[in-house]
Protein backbone atom coordinates (compact mmCIF):
# COMPACT_ATOMS: atom_id res chain seq x y z
CA UNK A 1 0.00 0.00 0.00
CA UNK A 2 0.96 3.41 -0.99
CA UNK A 3 2.08 6.33 1.33
CA UNK A 4 1.37 8.64 -1.00
CA UNK A 5 -1.12 11.43 0.33
CA UNK A 6 -4.23 11.13 -1.25
CA UNK A 7 -5.22 13.83 -3.93
CA UNK A 8 -8.54 15.39 -4.09
CA UNK A 9 -10.93 15.78 -7.66
CA UNK A 10 -9.11 19.57 -7.60
CA UNK A 11 -5.42 18.53 -6.97
CA UNK A 12 -4.37 19.99 -10.13
CA UNK A 13 -6.89 23.66 -9.73
CA UNK A 14 -5.28 24.02 -6.46
CA UNK A 15 -1.48 24.20 -7.99
CA UNK A 16 -2.58 26.42 -10.70
CA UNK A 17 -4.23 28.60 -8.16
CA UNK A 18 -0.91 28.78 -5.99
CA UNK A 19 -1.72 27.11 -3.18
CA UNK A 20 0.42 26.16 -0.55
CA UNK A 21 -0.52 22.35 0.36
CA UNK A 22 -0.43 20.50 3.39
CA UNK A 23 -0.68 16.55 4.19
CA UNK A 24 -3.79 16.57 6.30
CA UNK A 25 -4.89 13.40 7.84
CA UNK A 26 -3.28 11.67 4.82
CA UNK A 27 -4.59 14.00 2.09
CA UNK A 28 -3.01 16.67 0.24
CA UNK A 29 -4.98 19.85 1.02
CA UNK A 30 -4.30 23.25 0.18
CA UNK A 31 -3.40 25.05 3.58
CA UNK A 32 -4.05 28.65 1.92
CA UNK A 33 -3.71 30.45 -1.56
CA UNK A 34 -2.33 33.73 -0.54
CA UNK A 35 -2.77 35.41 3.06
CA UNK A 36 -4.85 33.31 5.39
CA UNK A 37 -5.60 36.73 7.24
CA UNK A 38 -7.10 37.60 4.08
CA UNK A 39 -8.96 34.30 2.95
CA UNK A 40 -10.56 34.46 6.44
CA UNK A 41 -11.69 37.98 6.31
CA UNK A 42 -13.16 37.51 3.15
CA UNK A 43 -14.96 34.47 4.20
CA UNK A 44 -16.46 37.14 7.61
CA UNK A 45 -17.59 39.62 4.91
CA UNK A 46 -17.93 38.38 1.52
CA UNK A 47 -17.49 34.50 0.32
CA UNK A 48 -15.08 31.69 0.45
CA UNK A 49 -14.69 28.38 -1.43
CA UNK A 50 -13.36 25.67 0.18
CA UNK A 51 -12.61 21.93 -1.09
CA UNK A 52 -13.34 19.33 1.93
CA UNK A 53 -13.21 16.28 -0.21
CA UNK A 54 -11.33 15.12 2.70
CA UNK A 55 -14.37 14.67 4.83
CA UNK A 56 -15.59 10.75 4.81
CA UNK A 57 -18.83 10.35 3.62
CA UNK A 58 -21.08 6.80 4.80
CA UNK A 59 -24.55 6.22 3.50
CA UNK A 60 -26.84 3.93 5.53
CA UNK A 61 -29.98 2.87 3.37
CA UNK A 62 -33.05 0.76 4.44
CA UNK A 63 -35.85 0.21 6.89
CA UNK A 64 -33.65 0.12 9.89
CA UNK A 65 -31.28 2.41 8.92
CA UNK A 66 -32.64 5.04 12.02
CA UNK A 67 -32.53 2.09 14.58
CA UNK A 68 -28.73 1.42 13.44
CA UNK A 69 -28.26 5.09 13.43
CA UNK A 70 -29.78 5.39 16.99
CA UNK A 71 -27.49 2.85 17.90
CA UNK A 72 -24.58 3.76 17.10
CA UNK A 73 -24.81 7.26 17.59
CA UNK A 74 -25.44 9.13 20.80
CA UNK A 75 -28.07 11.48 19.30
CA UNK A 76 -31.73 11.01 18.71
CA UNK A 77 -31.96 10.39 14.76
CA UNK A 78 -35.46 8.96 14.99
CA UNK A 79 -36.34 12.90 15.50
CA UNK A 80 -34.30 13.94 11.79
CA UNK A 81 -36.66 15.07 9.57
CA UNK A 82 -36.32 14.73 6.00
CA UNK A 83 -34.26 17.15 4.74
CA UNK A 84 -32.71 18.21 7.96
CA UNK A 85 -29.14 17.83 9.60
CA UNK A 86 -28.14 16.74 12.88
CA UNK A 87 -24.58 17.60 14.65
CA UNK A 88 -23.75 14.28 16.94
CA UNK A 89 -20.67 11.92 18.46
CA UNK A 90 -19.90 8.57 18.10
CA UNK A 91 -19.18 7.49 21.49
CA UNK A 92 -17.04 4.42 22.37
CA UNK A 93 -18.81 1.98 24.92
CA UNK A 94 -16.64 3.73 27.87
CA UNK A 95 -17.91 6.89 26.83
CA UNK A 96 -15.32 8.39 24.90
CA UNK A 97 -15.66 10.18 21.72
CA UNK A 98 -14.79 8.49 18.80
CA UNK A 99 -15.79 11.21 16.40
CA UNK A 100 -18.13 14.22 15.68
CA UNK A 101 -20.33 13.71 13.11
CA UNK A 102 -23.19 15.18 10.98
CA UNK A 103 -26.48 13.01 9.72
CA UNK A 104 -28.22 14.35 6.76
CA UNK A 105 -31.39 12.21 6.38
CA UNK A 106 -31.70 12.25 2.54
CA UNK A 107 -35.08 10.36 1.96
CA UNK A 108 -37.38 8.46 4.23
CA UNK A 109 -35.00 4.91 4.77
CA UNK A 110 -31.84 7.23 3.43
CA UNK A 111 -28.63 8.81 5.51
CA UNK A 112 -25.24 10.01 5.05
CA UNK A 113 -23.14 10.21 7.83
CA UNK A 114 -20.34 12.78 7.34
CA UNK A 115 -17.01 12.01 9.77
CA UNK A 116 -13.75 14.25 9.89
CA UNK A 117 -11.28 13.07 7.56
CA UNK A 118 -9.15 11.73 10.63
CA UNK A 119 -11.86 9.40 11.94
CA UNK A 120 -13.59 8.26 8.22
CA UNK A 121 -12.29 4.78 8.69
CA UNK A 122 -12.74 4.56 12.22
CA UNK A 123 -16.69 5.59 11.84
CA UNK A 124 -17.04 3.75 9.00
CA UNK A 125 -15.81 0.27 10.97
CA UNK A 126 -17.89 1.43 13.74
CA UNK A 127 -20.76 2.03 11.91
CA UNK A 128 -20.27 -1.27 9.57
CA UNK A 129 -20.35 -3.27 13.21
CA UNK A 130 -22.84 -1.55 14.62
CA UNK A 131 -25.48 -1.92 12.44
CA UNK A 132 -24.80 -5.38 11.75
CA UNK A 133 -28.17 -6.62 13.30
CA UNK A 134 -30.29 -4.69 11.53
CA UNK A 135 -32.02 -4.40 8.08
CA UNK A 136 -29.84 -1.80 6.97
CA UNK A 137 -26.72 -1.33 4.54
CA UNK A 138 -23.37 0.68 5.38
CA UNK A 139 -21.75 2.27 2.45
CA UNK A 140 -18.70 3.20 2.21
CA UNK A 141 -19.40 6.76 -0.15
CA UNK A 142 -15.90 8.10 0.41
CA UNK A 143 -14.96 7.95 -3.14
CA UNK A 144 -17.93 8.93 -4.23
CA UNK A 145 -18.74 12.36 -3.84
CA UNK A 146 -16.22 15.73 -3.41
CA UNK A 147 -17.34 18.47 -1.36
CA UNK A 148 -17.20 21.96 -2.01
CA UNK A 149 -18.57 24.57 0.60
CA UNK A 150 -19.20 28.40 0.07
CA UNK A 151 -19.21 30.28 3.51
CA UNK A 152 -19.81 33.66 4.18
CA UNK A 153 -22.84 36.38 4.09
CA UNK A 154 -22.59 36.32 -0.08
CA UNK A 155 -22.60 32.83 -0.28
CA UNK A 156 -26.40 32.78 -0.85
CA UNK A 157 -26.24 35.15 -3.29
CA UNK A 158 -23.83 33.09 -5.16
CA UNK A 159 -25.40 29.92 -4.80
CA UNK A 160 -28.76 31.30 -6.23
CA UNK A 161 -27.27 32.06 -8.98
CA UNK A 162 -26.52 28.99 -10.19
CA UNK A 163 -29.44 27.36 -9.07
CA UNK A 164 -33.24 27.06 -8.98
CA UNK A 165 -33.33 25.38 -5.62
CA UNK A 166 -35.51 27.14 -3.19
CA UNK A 167 -32.28 28.01 -0.86
CA UNK A 168 -34.54 30.86 0.82
CA UNK A 169 -36.69 27.67 2.28
CA UNK A 170 -33.52 25.74 3.19
CA UNK A 171 -32.64 26.39 6.79
CA UNK A 172 -29.36 26.15 8.68
CA UNK A 173 -29.00 22.76 9.00
CA UNK A 174 -30.72 21.51 6.02
CA UNK A 175 -30.37 19.44 2.77
CA UNK A 176 -31.83 18.21 0.09
CA UNK A 177 -30.57 17.10 -3.30
CA UNK A 178 -30.99 19.56 -5.97
CA UNK A 179 -28.36 20.84 -9.18
CA UNK A 180 -26.13 24.04 -8.86
CA UNK A 181 -24.73 24.96 -12.39
CA UNK A 182 -26.07 22.28 -13.68
CA UNK A 183 -24.25 19.60 -11.62
CA UNK A 184 -26.71 17.49 -9.74
CA UNK A 185 -25.87 18.09 -6.28
CA UNK A 186 -26.69 17.79 -2.54
CA UNK A 187 -27.46 21.50 -1.12
CA UNK A 188 -26.73 21.58 2.91
CA UNK A 189 -26.95 24.60 4.52
CA UNK A 190 -24.17 23.62 7.13
CA UNK A 191 -20.47 24.76 7.26
CA UNK A 192 -17.49 25.27 10.08
CA UNK A 193 -16.87 29.26 9.88
CA UNK A 194 -19.38 30.81 12.22
CA UNK A 195 -21.06 32.32 8.80
CA UNK A 196 -24.40 31.31 6.56
CA UNK A 197 -23.01 28.96 3.97
CA UNK A 198 -23.92 25.97 1.80
CA UNK A 199 -21.60 22.41 1.63
CA UNK A 200 -22.11 20.90 -1.72
CA UNK A 201 -21.45 17.19 -2.29
CA UNK A 202 -21.04 16.46 -5.58
CA UNK A 203 -19.50 13.56 -8.06
CA UNK A 204 -15.85 13.59 -7.89
CA UNK A 205 -16.66 14.07 -12.33
CA UNK A 206 -18.16 17.33 -11.52
CA UNK A 207 -16.20 18.99 -8.72
CA UNK A 208 -13.68 21.02 -11.29
CA UNK A 209 -16.90 22.32 -13.43
CA UNK A 210 -18.52 23.02 -9.56
CA UNK A 211 -15.78 24.84 -8.82
CA UNK A 212 -15.19 26.99 -11.90
CA UNK A 213 -18.86 27.80 -11.80
CA UNK A 214 -18.68 29.15 -8.06
CA UNK A 215 -15.22 31.10 -8.60
CA UNK A 216 -17.17 32.86 -11.71
CA UNK A 217 -20.41 33.38 -10.06
CA UNK A 218 -18.37 34.79 -7.06
CA UNK A 219 -16.43 37.49 -8.90
CA UNK A 220 -17.25 40.91 -7.93
CA UNK A 221 -18.91 39.63 -4.81
CA UNK A 222 -14.77 39.17 -3.49
CA UNK A 223 -15.29 35.27 -3.34
CA UNK A 224 -11.95 33.73 -2.94
CA UNK A 225 -10.44 30.29 -2.18
CA UNK A 226 -9.63 29.44 1.01
CA UNK A 227 -7.44 27.19 2.93
CA UNK A 228 -7.52 24.92 5.59
CA UNK A 229 -5.18 27.21 7.66
CA UNK A 230 -8.34 29.99 7.58
CA UNK A 231 -11.05 27.12 7.91
CA UNK A 232 -9.49 26.60 11.50
CA UNK A 233 -9.50 30.23 12.22
CA UNK A 234 -13.05 30.67 11.70
CA UNK A 235 -13.98 27.75 13.48
CA UNK A 236 -11.41 28.71 16.54
CA UNK A 237 -13.90 32.01 16.62
CA UNK A 238 -16.91 30.66 15.83
CA UNK A 239 -16.04 28.27 19.22
CA UNK A 240 -16.70 25.19 17.41
CA UNK A 241 -14.62 22.39 18.81
CA UNK A 242 -11.87 19.91 16.41
CA UNK A 243 -11.41 16.80 16.97
CA UNK A 244 -7.86 15.94 18.23
CA UNK A 245 -8.21 19.35 19.87
CA UNK A 246 -11.35 20.18 22.24
CA UNK A 247 -12.73 16.45 21.16
CA UNK A 248 -10.69 13.12 22.07
CA UNK A 249 -11.28 9.89 23.19
CA UNK A 250 -10.24 10.34 26.87
CA UNK A 251 -12.82 12.76 27.17
CA UNK A 252 -17.05 11.60 27.02
CA UNK A 253 -19.62 14.53 25.59
CA UNK A 254 -20.11 15.38 29.10
CA UNK A 255 -16.42 16.28 29.89
CA UNK A 256 -16.63 18.24 26.48
CA UNK A 257 -19.65 20.49 27.52
CA UNK A 258 -22.13 18.79 24.97
CA UNK A 259 -23.59 16.48 27.10
CA UNK A 260 -26.90 17.62 25.39
CA UNK A 261 -25.95 15.96 22.39
CA UNK A 262 -26.52 13.03 24.42
CA UNK A 263 -30.12 11.64 24.30
CA UNK A 264 -30.65 9.18 26.77
CA UNK A 265 -34.43 9.52 26.46
CA UNK A 266 -34.10 7.65 22.74
CA UNK A 267 -36.01 4.49 22.64
CA UNK A 268 -33.23 1.22 23.27
CA UNK A 269 -30.11 1.05 24.11
CA UNK A 270 -27.33 2.90 22.25
CA UNK A 271 -23.74 1.96 22.19
CA UNK A 272 -21.94 3.90 25.63
CA UNK A 273 -24.87 4.31 27.45
CA UNK A 274 -23.98 3.32 30.60
CA UNK A 275 -20.80 4.51 30.60
CA UNK A 276 -22.17 8.30 29.78
CA UNK A 277 -24.93 8.13 32.19
CA UNK A 278 -22.24 7.67 34.58
CA UNK A 279 -20.26 10.50 33.13
CA UNK A 280 -23.59 12.61 33.26
CA UNK A 281 -24.11 11.93 36.82
CA UNK A 282 -20.47 12.65 37.93
CA UNK A 283 -20.45 16.02 35.85
CA UNK A 284 -23.27 17.35 37.65
CA UNK A 285 -21.75 16.17 41.37
CA UNK A 286 -18.15 17.16 40.52
CA UNK A 287 -17.67 19.39 37.44
CA UNK A 288 -15.44 18.64 35.26
CA UNK A 289 -12.93 21.17 33.85
CA UNK A 290 -14.60 23.66 31.43
CA UNK A 291 -13.98 24.70 28.17
CA UNK A 292 -13.57 28.36 28.04
CA UNK A 293 -12.25 31.00 25.94
CA UNK A 294 -8.88 33.14 26.58
CA UNK A 295 -8.21 36.44 25.06
CA UNK A 296 -4.54 37.57 25.08
CA UNK A 297 -4.02 40.92 26.40
CA UNK A 298 -0.41 40.69 24.85
CA UNK A 299 0.53 39.64 21.33
CA UNK A 300 1.78 35.86 21.85
CA UNK A 301 -0.41 32.76 20.82
CA UNK A 302 -1.50 30.00 22.65
CA UNK A 303 -0.85 26.84 21.24
CA UNK A 304 -2.31 23.66 21.72
CA UNK A 305 -1.23 22.15 25.04
CA UNK A 306 0.09 24.91 26.33
CA UNK A 307 -0.49 24.95 30.40
CA UNK A 308 -3.51 27.35 31.36
CA UNK A 309 -1.74 28.78 34.97
CA UNK A 310 -3.18 31.19 37.72
CA UNK A 311 -1.14 31.96 41.00
CA UNK A 312 1.85 29.71 39.70
CA UNK A 313 -0.40 26.29 39.53
CA UNK A 314 -1.84 24.93 36.42
CA UNK A 315 -5.25 25.37 35.69
CA UNK A 316 -6.26 24.06 32.36
CA UNK A 317 -4.52 23.38 29.26
CA UNK A 318 -5.11 25.33 25.48
CA UNK A 319 -7.32 22.97 23.00
CA UNK A 320 -6.37 25.28 19.85
CA UNK A 321 -5.10 29.00 19.94
CA UNK A 322 -4.33 31.13 16.75
CA UNK A 323 -4.11 34.90 16.30
CA UNK A 324 -8.35 35.89 15.53
CA UNK A 325 -8.09 38.45 12.40
CA UNK A 326 -11.33 39.67 13.62
CA UNK A 327 -10.14 40.49 17.02
CA UNK A 328 -7.15 41.29 16.46
CA UNK A 329 -5.63 39.77 18.99
CA UNK A 330 -4.52 35.98 19.64
CA UNK A 331 -7.26 33.74 21.45
CA UNK A 332 -7.35 30.17 22.58
CA UNK A 333 -10.09 27.66 23.60
CA UNK A 334 -8.83 25.99 26.95
CA UNK A 335 -10.08 23.24 29.03
CA UNK A 336 -9.96 25.24 32.81
CA UNK A 337 -10.75 24.11 36.18
CA UNK A 338 -14.59 25.09 37.10
CA UNK A 339 -12.69 27.59 40.24
CA UNK A 340 -11.07 29.77 37.07
CA UNK A 341 -13.56 29.27 34.56
CA UNK A 342 -16.17 31.97 35.10
CA UNK A 343 -15.69 35.18 32.28
CA UNK A 344 -13.49 37.85 33.85
CA UNK A 345 -11.59 35.28 36.02
CA UNK A 346 -8.53 37.55 37.19
CA UNK A 347 -4.82 36.45 37.29
CA UNK A 348 -5.72 33.52 34.80
CA UNK A 349 -2.87 33.27 32.26
CA UNK A 350 -1.04 30.77 29.57
CA UNK A 351 2.53 29.67 29.96
CA UNK A 352 4.15 30.55 27.10
CA UNK A 353 7.34 29.21 26.47
CA UNK A 354 8.15 29.51 30.12
CA UNK A 355 6.16 32.90 30.22
CA UNK A 356 3.44 33.63 32.01
CA UNK A 357 0.83 35.36 29.30
CA UNK A 358 -2.22 37.16 31.08
CA UNK A 359 -5.69 36.50 29.19
CA UNK A 360 -8.86 37.24 29.61
CA UNK A 361 -11.41 34.43 30.39
CA UNK A 362 -14.56 35.14 28.25
CA UNK A 363 -17.17 32.84 26.99
CA UNK A 364 -17.31 30.92 23.85
CA UNK A 365 -18.23 31.80 20.97
CA UNK A 366 -15.39 34.48 20.57
CA UNK A 367 -17.41 35.68 17.73
CA UNK A 368 -21.07 35.36 16.41
CA UNK A 369 -22.63 36.87 13.08
CA UNK A 370 -25.38 39.94 13.04
CA UNK A 371 -28.19 37.70 11.48
CA UNK B 1 9.89 36.32 -5.59
CA UNK B 2 13.41 36.94 -6.31
CA UNK B 3 16.15 37.41 -4.05
CA UNK B 4 18.73 40.11 -4.38
CA UNK B 5 22.11 39.50 -5.50
CA UNK B 6 23.52 41.73 -3.49
CA UNK B 7 22.49 40.13 -0.01
CA UNK B 8 23.95 37.21 0.96
CA UNK B 9 21.95 34.08 2.79
CA UNK B 10 22.11 31.79 5.56
CA UNK B 11 20.65 28.14 5.25
CA UNK B 12 18.12 29.23 7.69
CA UNK B 13 17.05 31.14 5.61
CA UNK B 14 18.15 34.99 6.76
CA UNK B 15 19.61 37.33 4.79
CA UNK B 16 22.66 39.81 5.33
CA UNK B 17 23.31 42.97 3.94
CA UNK B 18 26.91 44.22 2.87
CA UNK B 19 28.09 45.72 5.90
CA UNK B 20 28.65 49.67 6.31
CA UNK B 21 30.77 51.35 8.79
CA UNK B 22 31.08 47.51 10.19
CA UNK B 23 27.17 47.61 10.58
CA UNK B 24 25.38 44.92 8.53
CA UNK B 25 21.34 44.33 8.07
CA UNK B 26 19.41 41.12 8.99
CA UNK B 27 15.70 39.55 7.66
CA UNK B 28 14.51 36.70 6.40
CA UNK B 29 13.62 35.76 2.86
CA UNK B 30 10.81 36.25 0.95
CA UNK B 31 11.10 31.99 0.71
CA UNK B 32 10.40 31.97 4.42
CA UNK B 33 8.36 34.64 4.99
CA UNK B 34 6.06 32.45 2.45
CA UNK B 35 6.51 29.55 4.50
CA UNK B 36 5.66 31.05 7.72
CA UNK B 37 2.08 32.44 6.34
CA UNK B 38 1.37 35.68 7.67
CA UNK B 39 3.79 36.94 10.50
CA UNK B 40 1.81 37.94 13.89
CA UNK B 41 4.32 38.38 16.07
CA UNK B 42 7.95 39.11 16.43
CA UNK B 43 10.29 39.11 19.24
CA UNK B 44 13.93 40.39 18.15
CA UNK B 45 17.09 40.71 19.72
CA UNK B 46 17.57 44.12 21.71
CA UNK B 47 20.03 46.66 21.16
CA UNK B 48 23.14 45.87 22.78
CA UNK B 49 22.77 42.07 22.59
CA UNK B 50 24.96 39.93 21.38
CA UNK B 51 24.26 37.46 18.91
CA UNK B 52 25.72 34.64 17.55
CA UNK B 53 25.64 32.63 14.11
CA UNK B 54 23.66 29.83 13.88
CA UNK B 55 22.18 30.51 16.94
CA UNK B 56 18.68 31.91 18.07
CA UNK B 57 17.91 35.30 18.62
CA UNK B 58 13.95 35.72 18.76
CA UNK B 59 10.96 34.25 17.66
CA UNK B 60 8.96 34.57 14.48
CA UNK B 61 5.33 33.77 15.16
CA UNK B 62 2.88 33.24 12.48
CA UNK B 63 -0.93 31.63 12.37
CA UNK B 64 0.33 28.66 12.82
CA UNK B 65 3.59 28.08 14.55
CA UNK B 66 6.49 29.65 16.31
CA UNK B 67 9.91 29.51 14.25
CA UNK B 68 13.12 30.85 15.94
CA UNK B 69 15.12 33.41 14.78
CA UNK B 70 18.50 32.43 13.92
CA UNK B 71 21.39 35.50 13.66
CA UNK B 72 23.18 34.72 10.05
CA UNK B 73 26.43 36.59 11.79
CA UNK B 74 27.91 37.40 15.34
CA UNK B 75 28.21 40.63 16.54
CA UNK B 76 26.50 43.18 19.00
CA UNK B 77 22.54 44.39 17.72
CA UNK B 78 22.38 48.26 17.03
CA UNK B 79 19.14 48.11 16.30
CA UNK B 80 15.82 46.44 15.90
CA UNK B 81 12.99 46.96 13.65
CA UNK B 82 10.56 48.94 15.66
CA UNK B 83 8.35 48.97 12.35
CA UNK B 84 8.06 44.95 12.41
CA UNK B 85 7.48 44.41 16.02
CA UNK B 86 4.58 47.05 16.01
CA UNK B 87 3.26 45.48 12.34
CA UNK B 88 4.44 42.01 12.05
CA UNK B 89 2.92 41.70 8.51
CA UNK B 90 5.57 43.50 7.06
CA UNK B 91 8.00 40.82 7.37
CA UNK B 92 5.26 38.96 4.60
CA UNK B 93 4.76 42.31 2.53
CA UNK B 94 8.49 43.25 1.78
CA UNK B 95 10.82 40.90 3.55
CA UNK B 96 13.72 42.72 1.85
CA UNK B 97 12.99 46.13 2.75
CA UNK B 98 10.46 47.85 5.55
CA UNK B 99 10.61 44.01 6.77
CA UNK B 100 13.93 44.15 7.96
CA UNK B 101 14.59 42.61 11.33
CA UNK B 102 17.63 44.11 13.26
CA UNK B 103 21.25 45.59 12.13
CA UNK B 104 24.36 44.14 13.55
CA UNK B 105 27.64 45.63 14.61
CA UNK B 106 29.41 42.10 12.51
CA UNK B 107 32.46 41.17 14.75
CA UNK B 108 32.79 37.47 12.81
CA UNK B 109 31.17 36.09 9.76
CA UNK B 110 30.63 32.30 8.99
CA UNK B 111 32.12 31.09 5.84
CA UNK B 112 29.14 28.91 4.41
CA UNK B 113 26.76 32.43 4.05
CA UNK B 114 25.40 31.74 0.42
CA UNK B 115 25.05 34.07 -2.75
CA UNK B 116 21.60 34.74 -4.05
CA UNK B 117 22.49 32.05 -7.11
CA UNK B 118 23.68 29.59 -4.01
CA UNK B 119 20.41 30.32 -2.03
CA UNK B 120 18.13 30.15 -4.58
CA UNK B 121 19.61 26.35 -5.64
CA UNK B 122 18.80 25.12 -1.94
CA UNK B 123 15.29 26.64 -1.70
CA UNK B 124 14.55 24.93 -5.24
CA UNK B 125 15.92 22.16 -4.18
CA UNK B 126 13.23 21.51 -1.67
CA UNK B 127 15.06 22.79 1.70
Amino acid sequence: MSNAPRLTALDALHRSLGATMTDFAGWDMPLRYGSERDEHNAVRTKAGLFDLSHMGEITLTGPEAVKALDYALVGNISTVGVGRARYTHICREDGGILDDLIVYRLGETEYMVVANASNAQVVLDALTERAAGFDTEVRDDRDAYALIAVQGPESPAILASLTDADLDGLKYYAGLPGTVAGVPALIARTGYTGEDGFELFVSPAHAVELWQALSKAGEGRGLVPCGLSCRDTLRLEAGMPLYGHELTTSLTPFDAGLGRVVKFEKEGDFVGRAALEAAAERSASNPPRKLVGLVAEGRRVPRAGFPVVAGGQVVGEVTSGAPSPTLGKPIAMAYVDAAHAEPGASGVGVDIRGTHEPYEVVALPFYKRQK
Amino acid sequence: MSNPQQLRYSKEHEWLSAAEDGVATVGITAFAANALGDVVYAQLPAVGDTVTAGETCGELESTKSVSDLYSPVTGEVVEANQDVVDDPSLVNSAPFEGGWLFKVRVSEEPEDLLSAAEYEQLTLSGN
